[in-house]
């Protein structure tokens, strides 16, 4: 199973893992990134490329599921405001075995950061502020594509 | 063609799209941003320095020497941030 969804609305937890884990997998890990107080940050917001990001994300969640043999990935990225303690991005995956759903979940959230079109705007109080690439996203991704499948 | 825009690309434009027409000279997405610059002076702010640039012709990412070919759909924005 494939889901992926790009939704203003908040990232319920155990609504989004319930389909995950009912498939009879060995292992299901998960990511979940949150919006961050620090440095004064009042509101995050997101901002997508709306069609070609459901796209992507579909894309790199079939990479993923070929590559482990994925029973399941799962990829929800919340867009438009959200504030420090938000759920901003979950990624789910289940495998038979641990490694297998512990590699593809990195990969999925490395993979994320550099090859779907979100950007980023930080708000303190009324000054924002587009948040600029990192050049360690771009490394983390890279390291996958050096690796070759697990056994 | 239409072209998009996203984050502080769209915001110095002063629009997230518009449609164009660019002449047969405009072979890359480098031209068409190169070309896009006289169009007001947001496009020549937002467009004057291509190394901050990224885009994707038809919904695919793809590098700024790349050919629109028959393209329909061109976006051009910032690096991306998401995650």
């Amino acid at each position: 199973m494939i889901r992926v969804s790009v939704d203003p609305a908040p990232i319920d937890l155990a609504s989004e893992l319930a389909g995950v884990d009912e498939l009879g997998a060995g292992a299901v890990a998960t990511f979940t990134g949150i919006v961050r107080g620090d440095d004064g940050v009042t509101c995050l917001e997101l901002e997508h490329y709306p069609g070609m990001t459901e796209a992507a994300l579909c894309d790199l969640a079939e990479q993923a599921a070929a590559r482990w043999s994925l029973l399941s990935a799962v990829v929800i990225h919340r867009v438009g405001p959200m504030t420090p303690g938000d759920r901003v991005v979950f990624i789910a995956t289940a495998a038979t075995h641990r490694r297998a759903a512990l590699d593809a979940c990195a990969y999925l959230i490395d993979r994320l950061k550099t090859n779907a079109p979100f950007w980023k705007r930080e708000h303190r109080g009324l000054v924002t502020a587009w948040v600029e690439a990192r050049a360690g996203d771009h490394q983390a991704a890279a390291r996958w594509a050096d690796q070759s499948a697990p056994d | 063609m239409r072209v998009l825009y996203f984050a502080w690309v769209r915001e110095q434009i002063g629009m997230s799209e518009e449609s164009v027409d660019p002449p047969e000279a405009v072979c890359t997405v480098a031209d068409l941003a190169e070309w896009l610059k006289d169009r007001t002076p947001g496009h020549a702010t937002a467009l004057r320095d291509l190394t901050r640039l990224r885009a994707a012709v038809d919904q695919q990412f793809v590098p700024l020497d790349s050919t629109l070919g028959n393209a329909k759909e061109v976006a051009i924005f910032p690096p991306v941030t998401g995650g």
